[in-house]
């Protein structure tokens, strides 16, 4: 059987234990210095890079052309609607020539799709152009943000009820604002262009780190919960063993989870280019590594650093009533 | 007993499933048979190639627009497009604001012009006209004259449209034909805005009941206009056709043909016999076409009939093109284009392709990921994802043709990171199933008890997934809709086959000796989970682990059984 499998065994006896929550401080230390050092390049870049989308602006792309000089296209836009267009013109997916240019009315856009057929030689049909408006983007993502916000705050209201307790519920949420923030830190530092695709990829970090957290703290719930503890840990004990139990199912998870979306990065990228594969695939690639990681380093060392201020009694939940329980069900130990 | 019982319910789920599938496969089957629909999902237009236009509202700052408004501009655009000729063109609303015009293919000029302009028809009685640029050159001398002297007399300066005076009208106007309707800040904007500035000031979202500065749409003349008198909303009928020459005969000119309601015929006829009374520029009519004059024709006779023709300079394909949209009305608010995209087939056949390949190579991973995991028992894994992948294309063949949903590329990708996530729910459950091995549980035992805490698990994060995506649906607009589509159904549809197929086929093969014994190549191997407990008290030893090992084992598998367990082991009998 895998190695993996026997870790998994030592793991869940406890024979073999990574610190996680006495080491907690190391972990916290640790994000905030990824976060803040992607601010502090982010900043120095000047900010995010916005797509199209965000600024307005038209594009045009020209499928499989004889030629993908993009010479070509320079002229054709100066002498169609003049320099001031600042176009920006790439090849994607090897053999398809992309045009962006700064915001055009609608009729020279439709004018300009005609010129480049022409320029490339290619019938109208395979050209595609896109006309946005500036206020499209910052549209969508108002609209996400407020989608985003009143999820938050349902979703913290589901958790609370279902762990019965509001503290898992806040643990769980700072976990995804560190994946939110890590994720858009990410695409800042290295000048990613943020593109309505991106964010659609960033608003599924949420389902899918939450699902993460939600794994480990059933399992933190059931190990300092009522009938299960009879050991003598304390409480960081318990919940650092829930999560060496279901370390192997959480790689398990993450490593399924993360295949898929590599798939679309890599095919995303080599055969369209830029676009809406890639881009939501790259978000969640790195979203759902961050869930991974901050669902084990985060959530759960900051849930039991929440307790940490109750008494042993309370926390391990009402063991009282539970011997009396034991003892009308005759178990000796 | 007890175990005839779970067969027979893993049994009955899988009948339940089987209905399902038989319920959405004959739905889908009549929708075939009786709406000539497709056995598979229609596609959107980033797959299919076509054009997708987003048209946004142009509306005064803080007034906002009505469902009505916005539902009866959906109805007016779908007939104009329809009129067209364009077959599967769809108009539907977004956001709450935004109207989104999807036509298959690459749509002409004509047609696209056609979708965008409102076509707001006002009929309004002209004040005063000149040639614009005669109007520029009387700015010019008006602003000589105040330069040399603030008080000469500019009555003189002017054509003889400019008002008598240059002091606050008289009076109150007294009809729509008045002239005090003229202020000294509407005639110093009618002499000194150009064209370009008072189009791009909103003559288009003016108010009705107000006069109107505005040029001509080729620019030539510029015009004050009286308070609107007749609009688009009375015409109940227009046709384009050659205009009748003055002595009768056909001329080569193109005119629309225009027919009043009652109201519109009433009040027509009422403006007209007032008109005809009137000389110079307040003799003329002015018709306006979305902020613009398209002509001023003067009043000749009294039309009682309400059956005016409106010429100008028109091609038969642009009469045509506003007969129709005179036709089915004009839109209550005007539209400005916000984003306009044409996708070719050929892009949209490659970004399809990608998608599918993508998801492949995604599936084929997770495969061999399991495999590697999980050995045999990713048979289940395999074979539960090829059933929710069927399930799922069958809902969304379904629902593409009960409610017109188009799958997206974003969709598509909300399709394959559902891979990952559905086989999660798998691996939740199996690795429950295997900490239940380690407990010392029997395999059939272990299925039970690791069910009933995974389903809990499967069931709340389901629940936090499809929270996620009814949120975005409801919430976000565009691409993010699609892929939130998506994702609400692959969540459902994970939960179904968890409950209705993984759990059962696992409950059924537990009961084959393959995998009870344990066999090493079952995935669910007690030996290599380190198990020490068999169940019923009886402990087998395991050579294959240290003693040492084996103790500090037994210890912990002993105090972690349940209260249950350890009844049954102190009583070393059966229940």
């Amino acid at each position: 059987m895998s190695s993996i499998t026997q870790f998994g065994n030592r793991l869940y006896t406890g024979e073999t234990s990574i610190n996680f929550i006495g080491r907690r401080v190391i972990w916290y230390l640790t994000s905030l210095a990824i976060i803040l050092a992607a601010v502090a390049i982010t900043v120095l870049r000047g900010g995010f890079a916005f797509g199209i989308e965000f600024r307005g602006g038209s594009e045009f792309q020209v499928s499989n052309p004889a030629s993908t000089d993009t010479s070509i296209a320079e002229r054709t836009i100066t002498s169609a609607v003049g320099a001031a267009a600042a176009p920006k013109i790439s090849i994607v997916g090897g053999k398809s020539v992309r045009v962006q240019t700064d915001q055009l009315t609608a009729e020279e856009t439709d004018a300009l799709r005609v010129s480049l057929a022409d320029a490339y030689s290619v019938p109208v049909d395979k050209v595609t152009s896109s006309f946005i408006g500036a206020s499209w983007g910052s549209d969508i993502t108002s609209q996400a943000l407020r989608a985003l916000a009143i999820f938050l705050v349902l979703v913290s209201i589901v958790m609370a009820l279902y762990f019965r307790t509001w503290k898992m519920s806040v643990a769980a949420m700072v976990a995804v604002v560190h994946d939110l923030v890590i994720t858009a830190a990410v695409y800042g530092a290295f000048g990613l262009e943020v593109t309505p695709a991106a964010v659609i990829g960033l608003l599924t970090i949420l389902g899918y780190s939450l699902y993460d957290t939600v794994v480990v703290f059933d399992k933190i719930r059931e190990n300092t919960s009522v009938a299960y503890d009879e050991s003598k840990r304390s409480f960081a004990e318990s919940v650092n063993l829930a999560v060496n139990q279901t370390l192997v199912r959480s790689i398990n998870t993450s490593v399924v989870a993360a295949l898929p979306v590599s798939s679309i990065l890599f095919i995303g990228s080599i055969l369209l280019g830029a676009g809406t594969l890639r881009d939501i695939a790259l978000s969640l690639f790195v979203g759902i590594l961050c869930g991974a990681y901050s669902t084990i380093f985060i959530a759960a060392p900051l849930y039991a650093q929440l307790r940490e201020g109750e008494s042993e009694s309370v926390k391990q939940g009402r063991k009282e009533r539970t011997e009396i329980v034991r003892n009308a069900s005759g178990a000796v130990r | 007993m007890a175990t005839t019982s779970t067969s027979s319910r893993a049994r009955r789920a899988l009948v339940w499933l089987a209905v399902i599938f038989a319920a959405f496969g004959a739905m889908i089957a009549s929708g075939v048979v009786f709406d000539k629909a497709g056995w598979t999902p229609k596609l959107a237009l980033d797959l299919e190639g076509g054009t997708q236009i987003i048209l946004n509202p142009q509306i005064a700052v803080g007034a906002t627009v009505t469902e009505e408004e916005l539902a009866q501009a959906v109805g007016i655009i779908r007939q104009r497009v329809d009129a067209t000729g364009v077959s599967e063109a769809e108009v539907t609303t977004q956001g709450g604001t935004n109207i989104v015009v999807s036509i298959p293919g690459t749509p002409d000029q004509a047609t696209l012009d056609r979708i965008r302009s409102s076509a707001k028809l006002e009929f309004r009685p002209v004040l005063i006209t000149d040639v614009s640029d005669i109007v520029s050159q009387v700015a010019t001398n008006v602003a000589d004259a105040l330069a040399k002297d603030p008080n000469a007399d500019l009555s003189t300066l002017g054509t003889p449209q400019t008002p008598a005076s240059w002091a606050v009208p008289a009076g109150e106007p007294t009809s729509f034909s008045d002239l005090n309707w003229v202020t000294p800040e509407i005639y110093q904007t009618y002499l000194t805005s150009s064209c370009d500035a008072l189009d791009a000031s909103g003559a288009n979202t003016a108010d009705p009941k107000k006069p109107l500065t505005v040029c001509a749409d080729d620019q030539s003349y510029k015009y004050i206009l009286g308070p609107v008198e007749v609009d688009g909303t009375m015409v109940s009928n227009a046709s384009a056709n050659y205009l009748a020459g003055a002595n009768g005969v056909q001329t080569n000119e193109w005119g629309v043909y225009l027919t009043f309601n009652g109201p519109g015929t009433t009040a027509f006829a009422d403006v007209t016999a007032r008109l005809t009374t009137l000389v110079g520029a307040q003799n003329q009519f002015a018709i306006v076409l979305d902020g613009k004059v398209i002509s001023a024709p003067r009043t000749l006779a009294a039309i009682p009939d309400g059956k005016p023709v409106i010429s100008g300079s028109f091609t038969e394909i642009s009469s045509k093109a506003l007969a129709d949209q005179l036709k089915f009305g004009a839109l209550p608010i005007g539209f400005e284009v916000q984003s306009s995209d044409t996708v070719t087939p050929t892009l949209g056949v490659a970004q399809l392709e990608s998608g599918l390949i993508a998801g492949a190579i995604g599936l084929l991973l997770v495969v061999v990921y399991a495999l590697f995991q999980y050995r045999a028992l990713a048979i289940v894994t395999i074979s539960s994802l090829a059933t929710a992948g069927v399930l799922t294309y069958v809902v969304i063949t379904y629902l593409s043709q009960a409610n017109g949903y188009r799958l997206s590329l974003a969709g598509v990708a909300g399709l394959i990171v559902a891979i990952g996530i559905t086989a999660d729910s798998f691996i939740v459950y199996f690795e429950r199933v295997r900490d239940e091995l380690r407990e010392g549980r029997s395999l059939i035992s272990a299925v039970e008890t690791g069910w009933k805490r995974a389903a809990r698990t499967i069931i709340v994060s389901g629940a936090v997934n499809l929270l996620a995506a009814i949120v975005l649906f409801a919430l976000a607009v565009g691409n993010v809709r699609g892929f939130a589509f998506t994702l609400g159904v692959t969540t459902v549809v994970d939960l179904v086959i968890v409950m209705l197929f993984t759990h059962p086929l696992l409950q059924l093969l537990a009961r084959t000796r393959f995998f009870s014994s344990g066999h090493p190549w079952s995935g669910l191997d007690g030996s290599a989970l380190g198990a020490v407990y068999r169940g019923r008290g009886e402990f087998r030893v395991d050579q294959s682990v240290s003693s040492g090992k084996r103790s500090r084992v037994s210890k912990e598998a002993h105090k972690r059984r349940s209260i249950a367990e350890r009844n049954a082991a102190e009583n070393g009998g059966d229940k």
